[in-house]
């Protein structure tokens, strides 16, 4: 059955109109999260507020644990679902330039988006940024483009790359999250703040 | 007084665990209806390449990237769906924020900190996200959130990086935040 557009169940622009309806409720789960204020999401880097800690794990671990039971039921066909490539270089050094943009501009490209929506200006700020950051991009890629595609590993999960199944890696995977809240629980207490 | 305010105003925040069962069942719905995660970056993407095309209709067979582009997205660079996502995540944002009273002109900041230097951080730190989002092949919704939701080793590794490097910098930019 599912996945519904790639299966041909649903036409290509039925699909774009559920985007616009997904992304809706995507910014509406953001935003009633607290993800448009900046300071609440640099929380998570010094102990005071760990909202993203415990929204983006929940959330990614919920998705999974729905694609395993979806694909064991039938009811989807994990084989058309995209899963993303690895290009072991790029997604470490990618990861490390985000990472000094999240500490230093307060968002990730999502959450700027819900924080702009709101009026926050330094949201708007930081989408201008992301648009000058691409620009950038593209206009240099050849400098890049060795980089980019060095070390493409396929589409592995992680799980295959451990050696387990998938299954097993979901349940090691919650225990992890789960003791990653007790401790930010125990931060949250530990280093209190006002809310923003 | 002050203590009144805080309560009433981290009551209208959603419980985060609550928030995140949300988003993956979000998450979720669009592996299941569109066969693909949620994404950002991707729509700046898709307007930065649109740009481009109008600008030198040439583009493709001159410019490497757009050459890259095009052989990854067919179609109109505008006729994507990350660029309806992002729209609806514009209209999401803005309906739950005028719900909860939040929507405000403002530049949000530490007190410690003036209007100009949140400024100044916000482009400087959205220009590096945007840049490490293109290396990355997606930003924390696209490469490290979605990723991890289908078990990619790539988005693993993304998020690592993400939030390994933010941890790593926190000591050098706390001033902005605390």
């Amino acid at each position: 059955m599912g996945p519904l557009a790639p299966n041909g169940i649903i036409s290509e622009n039925t699909n774009f109109l559920l985007a616009f309806f997904i992304g809706i409720a995507f910014g509406w789960v953001l935003e009633s999260s607290g993800f448009s204020s900046s300071r609440k999401l640099a929380g998570i880097f010094y102990g005071y507020d760990t909202v993203v800690l415990k929204v983006f794990f929940t959330g990614a671990i919920t998705c999974m644990i729905g694609l395993l039971f979806m694909s064991l039921f039938g009811w989807i066909d994990l084989d058309l679902v995209y899963v993303n490539p690895t290009y072991l270089t790029s997604a470490i050094v990618g990861g490390v330039v985000m990472g000094a943009g999240f500490i230093m501009g307060g968002f990730c490209p999502g959450t700027s988006f819900t924080g702009a929506a709101i009026g926050k200006i330094d949201g708007m700020v930081f989408i201008l940024g992301l648009f000058i950051g691409i620009y950038a991009f593209a206009f240099t890629y050849p400098l890049w483009e060795k980089m980019y595609m060095a070390k493409y590993l396929g589409e592995p999960k992680i799980s295959q790359s451990l050696g387990m199944k998938d299954g097993l890696f979901g349940l090691l995977l919650i225990l992890v999250a789960l003791g990653m809240f007790a401790v930010a629980e125990w931060a949250e207490r530990k280093f209190p703040r006002e809310e923003y | 007084m002050g203590n009144i305010s805080k309560t009433e105003r981290s009551k209208k925040y959603l419980n985060p665990y609550l928030g995140g069962v949300l988003l993956g069942l979000v998450l979720l719905a669009a592996n299941f209806i569109a066969g693909r995660g949620l994404g950002a970056s991707g729509a700046i993407k898709s307007v930065v390449a649109t740009s481009i095309e109008a600008v030198n209709k040439n583009a493709v067979n001159t410019m490497p990237f757009m050459a890259e582009y095009a052989q990854s997205h067919s179609g109109s660079p505008m006729r994507s769906w990350l660029v309806f996502e992002m729209l609806g995540v514009l209209v999401g944002g803005f309906i739950s924020g005028a719900i909860a009273g939040r929507l405000k002109l403002k530049v949000e900041h530490s007190p410690k900190i003036t209007s100009r230097r949140r400024l100044v951080f916000a482009l400087i730190g959205g220009t590096l996200f945007g840049f490490g989002s293109q290396l990355g092949r997606g930003c924390t919704s696209g490469a490290a959130l979605s990723g991890m939701g289908v078990l990619s080793l790539g988005g693993f590794i993304t998020m690592m990086g993400i939030f390994g490097t933010a941890y790593a910098l926190a000591y050098f930019f706390r001033k902005n935040w605390i």
